[in-house]
């Protein structure tokens, strides 16, 4: 159960290994979390974050294998969490991926995946967790989205619509799910500081995943609908998003 | 009907089929019919935190049976459904010479929620909680259904004190009346300067009066910690009212006044309004005043004449934190003072009273010694760690916290603070063995 101050004492993380959900189970742990299923694609990766969650004072990290892609597998494998573990508190859903946007323009095949992941995916495994969170009246739904989907840059237009797409889905979600006992947060962090993004040149605001999770932990103690990460994002991108699009394309971003 | 339920409190709301029995037998066929995720008994809903909600699962709403069966005058009690509420009672009762054993500071609780959470009132020190003056009960329980008294299925009976609902549904319950000249009340008042004066005046004088509290300022610091209005009194006899009002001596109204409004911005009480609020609180008590007559509502139910005053806590809502220490663990109270006072906790309602002997009950709260208890708004920041310290305070000193006004306790200290929560376990498998009986708060302290 959530507690009276938003502590939660059990946790789906969909994408264990995402270095923004280790840090907020970091976090969590702190609090009142305990038991935690760790989910992902990369089995002996999830076995080594849950080694050092249990260090760190869970007494129960389960790992399961769950693939974005594999829609087929979805209902099934929600179904089977649920009843193996019991009321899970908080769904955090931090799986993603970030193609090189060069590579995606030429190969049709590289765009579809980010699509298939970031948004099929997620609308896939999303709305059967949905349904299991509100059989059991409680609970949190954590999307981490970006503000790459506020709007879309020349750039990073590929993986920006599938946040678009991520993004519009939970705040419909969340609004269908008021009243239902389950509360969803979408999570808008701008450049973040992580293996994904290792490789590219850091936006301005860049922040860290430690940031993020102190953010998510801030936003699900005061149940809010949407968090940005910094917050100086929120009217950063209200700025962007009305810049008219000469303009906009116009811009170095 | 689905409804979205919180406690008083207002934080950590879940989604429950709730309905409405019939009638007795509805209940056993509520309970029947009940689905995996179980059922619980819901009364007025002034638990602070989530003791009467079940997430998923259903809520039986037991308001609606609430018939006074009879008054025995020879033995001085009352049978009544455990729907009907005490303010109901009080309405009825006081007009003919009775008042309750026992209330809280809320007169808007029923009786089968009084037993649930074994609730105590300002005179705990000499007369106990509400189940020492409880008589028999009926207990719907999953498996059977029974009549429990503390000397037939006296196991049931304590049980199911303090149990939260987790023993069954309580319907027809009598319990001991205490019969009163009038319906005004003599209080004595002190203004007292800080903690241990007031400690002191409490352990020498509390045993010559029936009702017994103190309001302590928890932003007041240094050689101020503690400062506190100390009031003390005992229903008013007879002779002692003014001619013109022995007419009418058992007169009874309690109004609501006030309401809060639908909405309030968020942090209305913060800091500095709190230490206003308080500042006048204090100053408006007299440094001392003697058998100064006031009336029953104003005596105990002060919170009651602003309906649904729980909102000016603003959507983020508010804990209650309460806890007891045995006599000796008078360092903790001040070393708790000392910590909320620090971290500037802006809690305008915290309580220090005396607690006489226990109950046989497991999961029952008071035992002798000190019991503190604080509103806090929930969107403080810190507010968790400082809790946390506060449990460690206690648990040390071999206290514990309410839990019927619990929201966020850590699940692992319960076996700590209640040690004989393994009868209350036993028991249940004799008359739930299916574990039909379930609540948020049972699932979030495992204590199932």
């Amino acid at each position: 159960m959530e507690d009276g101050l938003g502590g939660v004492q059990s946790v789906l993380v969909l994408g264990g290994t995402s270095e923004i959900a280790i840090a907020t189970l970091h976090r969590l742990i702190e609090d009142r979390t305990r038991r935690i299923v760790l989910a992902g694609r990369d089995l002996p990766r999830l076995h080594e974050v849950a080694d050092d969650l249990r260090a760190r004072g869970a007494t129960t990290v389960e790992c399961v294998t769950f693939d974005a892609v594999d829609t087929a597998s979805h209902e099934g494998f929600i179904d089977d969490v649920f009843n193996r573990f019991g009321d899970i508190d908080l769904v955090l859903a931090a799986f993603g991926v970030l193609r090189d946007q060069h590579h995606a323009e030429q190969h049709a095949a590289a765009a579809v995946d980010v699509a298939q992941v970031n948004y099929v995916g997620a609308v896939s495994v999303l709305t059967p967790a949905a349904e299991a969170l509100r059989a059991q009246g409680h609970g949190a739904l954590v999307v981490l989205s970006s503000v790459a989907g506020e709007r879309a840059r020349k750039s990073n237009y590929v993986y920006g619509s599938s946040k678009a797409g991520l993004d519009t889905f939970a705040r419909g979600l969340g609004d269908r799910l008021v009243g239902s006992g389950v509360h969803v947060m979408i999570v808008r962090p701008g450049f973040v500081h992580t293996r994904m993004t290792a490789d590219m040149e850091p936006a301005p605001l860049a922040t860290t995943p430690e940031a993020v999770a102190d953010a998510i932990i801030a936003g699900l103690h005061a149940r809010r609908g949407i968090i940005w990460v910094p917050v100086t994002m929120r009217p950063i991108m209200t700025v962007l998003r009305h810049l008219p699009r000469p303009i906009f394309r116009r811009l170095p971003i | 009907m689905k409804a979205l339920l919180t406690g008083w409190g207002r934080t950590a709301p879940s989604a429950a089929e709730v309905v409405t029995p019939d009638d007795d037998d509805d209940v056993d066929r509520l309970l029947a019919q009940s689905g995996r995720r179980g059922a619980i008994a819901r009364g007025l809903g002034r638990s602070y935190g989530d003791a009467a909600q079940n997430g998923g699962g259903t809520v039986i709403n037991a308001t609606g049976l609430a018939a006074v069966q009879a008054i025995d005058r020879d033995a001085g009690t009352i049978r009544v459904d455990a729907g009907m509420s005490l303010d109901e009672l009080m309405h009825r009762l006081i007009p003919e010479g009775y008042f309750v054993p026992v209330t809280p500071g809320t007169r808007f609780v029923t009786v089968g929620g009084a037993l649930a959470a074994d609730i105590h009132g300002k005179n705990h020190h000499v007369e106990g909680s509400f189940a020492n003056h409880v008589r028999s009960f009926t207990l719907h329980a999953p498996k059977e259904t029974l009549v429990a008294t503390p000397e037939h299925e006296a196991e049931v009976f304590w049980a199911t004190a303090g149990a939260l609902g987790l023993t069954g549904v309580v319907s027809e319950t009598t319990f001991r009346l205490l019969p009163i000249e009038t319906s005004r009340m003599l209080v004595d008042t002190e203004r007292l300067d800080h903690l241990d004066l007031l400690m002191e005046r409490m352990v020498e004088g509390d045993a010559r009066y029936r009702y017994s509290v103190a309001w302590i300022d928890c932003l007041a610091s240094g050689k101020s910690l503690g400062r506190s209005v100390l009031t003390r009194g005992d229903h008013a006899p007879l002779d002692a009212l003014p001619p013109g009002a022995r007419e009418q001596p058992l007169r009874y109204r309690a109004a609501t006044r006030l309401a809060a409004p639908p909405w309030v911005p968020p942090g209305l009480l913060n800091r500095l309004t709190v230490a206003a609020f308080n500042e006048f609180w204090f100053r408006k008590a007299p440094r001392h005043a003697v058998e100064r007559p006031e009336s029953i509502p104003s005596f105990f139910h002060p919170l009651d004449g602003v309906r649904g005053w729980n909102r000016l806590y603003g959507t983020r809502g508010f804990v209650q934190y309460q806890y007891v220490v045995p006599d000796d663990a008078t360092t903790t109270v001040r070393q708790s003072l000392e910590r909320l006072s620090a971290a500037r906790c802006p809690s305008f309602l915290a309580v220090l009273k005396r607690f006489g002997p226990g109950n046989p009950g497991p999961l029952s709260f008071p035992f002798a010694g000190w019991t503190l208890a604080l509103d806090i708004p929930a969107g403080l920041a810190s507010l968790g760690p400082l809790l946390d310290e506060l449990d460690r305070l206690v648990v040390d000193a071999g206290g514990r916290v309410y839990l019927a006004k619990d929201s966020r306790l850590p699940p692992e200290l319960v076996p700590v603070m209640y040690p004989e929560l393994d009868r209350l376990r036993e028991l249940r498998a004799r008359l739930d063995p299916t574990g039909v009986l379930q609540s948020d708060l049972a699932r979030r302290l495992q204590l199932l």
